[in-house]
C-alpha cells in the first residue's frame, strides 16, 4: 500500500479511533517512509491536526529529518522521544521535541502526549505511537497492555486518532494480540488488508 | 488495572473548592470541601511547594483571594520561582489577588523570639493569621511549612492546639486550608511529629517511588473528610502548564498489605 493509499485509508477513520498498523520486517524502509507520509503529511497537514509522535524505535531528530523531506513544517508535529536520553544521544535537542528519560516510563509518555494536547491550538490531534515492539523491549507485557488500555482510551474519549506502528509479519504472536485488543482496527501496511 | 477514578459518587452538600489541578480535582469529586484543613506532605523535591502555588494562582484567577504564608523561604524568591510557570499571572499579585506573607516579619512584629513557643505565643499567632485572612478576605490559604512552624512550637500538646485553633479559625470563614508537611522518606510517616495528620481533615501524600531503579514521582489521597475520592497512586508532573496527573502503571503487579 503507497503512503497515499495510506493517508486516504487514515483519512477516513473518525476522531477517537485506535489503529495499528502493521509494517512488514522484510520491507520495513519502504513502509516506513509511507507510513511517515501519511500520518505526517496526509492525516496531519491536509486535515489540519497537530500530530504528536512518540519516538522509541529511532531518535526524535532522525524521524524529523524524514518529515522535513516530507515538507512537514515545524509547527505542525510536536514530538516525545522516549529513546535519546537511555542511548546517551541528547546533545542537539530539538525544539518541537520533548524528551523522556527512558522508555520504561510509561507515565511519562503519557504525561507528555497530555501536555502535548494540552498545548496544541489545531482543532484535531493525532498521536501516534512508533511502536509497540520497540516499548516491548523494555516493558513488561502486562504493563504495556496496561499502559496502551489507559493511552487509547484516553485519546479515544478526546476524540484524538492514535496510530499505532507494530512491525510484525505474525499476526499471532502475543505482542499483536494484545494490540489487536486494544486497537480498533488493524491497517496491514504490506498487504493494505484490513482485520 | 487499579481503577483511577473516583469510588464513588460525592455526599451533596459539601461546597467545593476546586483546586484547578484538574487530575487532582478529578480524583476528588470537584474539589477539596470549602474551609477543609489539609495537610500536603512529602519529601523534599516532591512537588509540596508548587502544588500549593498552584492551588493559589487558581484561586485568585477565580476570584478568591489567595494567601501565601511563607516560613522557610523569602516571598520575593518564591515568586520569581513562580514566575517561571505559564500558569502564573504577575497581575494577580499586583492587584492583591494573591498575596505573599513572610513568617518570620510575623514572628519580629509579634515578638516571638523565643527558641520554643509559649501557650499564649500560639495563640497570639493564630489570632494574628486569623485577623490577616478575615481582614484580607482570603478564601484560600496556604502555611509552607507547618513543620517550620512546629519546631518552634515543639511540644505535641501545642502543636494540636495551634492546629486546632487554626483549623477552627479558618473553616468559621470558609477558608481552604494548605499545609505543607515536611518528611523524611519512609513508608507510612506523614508528618514530623506524628499529631498533624491526625487533626487535619485531609492527606495528600507526595513522594518518589522505583521501578527498576527508575524515580517515579506520585501522588496519593489518604484522607479527605467530606467526599469519597480516590486513593489509587497517581504519578505527576510538574510542567510549565502545571501539575499533569496519570495512573501510576502497575502491570499486573499488587503490593501486599
Amino acid at each position: 500500500m503507497g503512503g497515499a493509499d495510506l493517508g486516504e485509508r487514515l483519512r477516513t477513520l473518525t476522531g477517537g479511533a485506535a489503529v495499528a498498523l502493521r509494517l512488514d520486517p522484510r520491507q520495513y524502509a519502504d513502509q516506513y517512509f509511507n507510513v511517515l507520509s501519511a500520518t505526517l503529511r496526509d492525516v496531519g497537514i491536509e486535515t489540519g491536526a497537530h500530530t504528536i509522535y512518540v519516538s522509541v524505535t529511532n531518535p526524535a531528530s532522525l524521524v524529523w529529518s524524514l518529515a522535513e523531506a516530507l515538507d512537514v513544517p515545524r509547527d505542525r508535529v510536536s514530538f516525545v522521544d522516549a529513546i535519546s536520553h537511555i542511548m546517551m544521544n541528547y546533545r542537539n535537542p530539538l525544539p518541537n521535541a520533548s524528551y523522556v528519560e527512558s522508555p520504561r516510563m510509561l507515565e511519562d509518555i503519557m504525561l507528555r502526549v497530555e501536555y502535548l494536547l494540552r498545548r496544541t491550538a489545531a482543532p484535531h490531534a493525532t498521536v501516534v505511537v512508533d511502536s509497540v515492539n520497540s516499548l516491548a523491549i523494555h516493558n513488561p507485557p502486562d504493563l504495556l497492555s496496561e499502559f496502551f488500555h489507559i493511552l487509547l482510551n484516553n485519546l479515544k474519549s478526546r476524540q484524538v486518532l492514535a496510530v499505532v506502528l507494530d512491525v510484525s509479519d505474525d499476526a499471532a504472536s502475543p505482542l499483536d494480540q494484545m494490540l489487536s485488543l486494544i486497537v480498533d482496527e488493524t491497517i496491514d501496511v504490506g498487504r493494505g488488508a484490513r482485520s | 488495572m487499579d481503577a483511577p477514578a473516583p469510588e464513588s459518587v460525592s455526599p451533596p452538600g459539601r461546597e467545593r473548592c476546586a483546586t484547578g489541578i484538574q487530575g487532582l480535582d478529578d480524583i476528588l469529586g470537584g474539589g477539596i470541601p470549602r474551609g477543609n484543613m489539609i495537610l500536603v506532605s512529602g519529601s523534599v523535591g516532591t512537588g509540596k511547594t508548587t502544588l500549593t502555588l498552584e492551588f493559589l494562582v487558581r484561586g485568585a484567577e477565580r476570584g478568591e483571594r489567595s494567601l501565601f504564608l511563607s516560613v522557610t523561604e523569602a516571598s520575593d524568591k518564591l515568586i520569581q520561582n513562580l514566575s517561571t510557570f505559564e500558569f502564573f499571572r504577575a497581575d494577580l499579585v499586583t492587584s492583591g489577588a494573591l498575596v505573599f506573607v513572610d513568617v518570620p516579619v510575623i514572628y519580629d512584629r509579634l515578638g516571638l523570639d523565643r527558641e520554643e513557643m509559649t501557650a499564649e505565643d500560639v495563640d497570639l499567632l493564630v489570632l494574628t493569621i486569623q485577623g490577616l485572612v478575615t481582614e484580607l478576605g482570603a478564601k484560600r490559604v496556604v502555611l509552607d511549612s507547618l513543620t517550620s512552624v512546629c519546631y518552634r512550637i515543639r511540644k505535641e500538646e501545642r502543636i494540636r492546639d495551634f492546629m486546632l485553633k487554626l483549623s477552627q479559625a479558618l473553616s468559621a470563614v470558609d477558608c481552604t486550608t494548605l499545609l505543607v508537611s515536611e518528611v523524611a522518606q519512609s513508608p507510612g510517616r506523614l508528618s514530623l511529629y506524628g499529631v498533624e495528620e491526625a487533626i487535619v481533615d485531609g492527606v495528600i501524600l507526595l513522594g518518589n517511588t522505583r521501578r527498576q531503579g527508575d524515580i517515579i514521582r506520585v501522588l496519593q489521597v489518604i484522607k479527605m473528610r467530606g467526599t469519597s475520592h480516590s486513593r489509587a497512586q497517581y504519578v505527576i508532573e510538574l510542567t510549565p502548564i502545571g501539575m499533569l496527573m496519570a495512573p501510576h502503571l502497575k502491570g499486573g503487579h499488587q503490593e501486599g498489605g
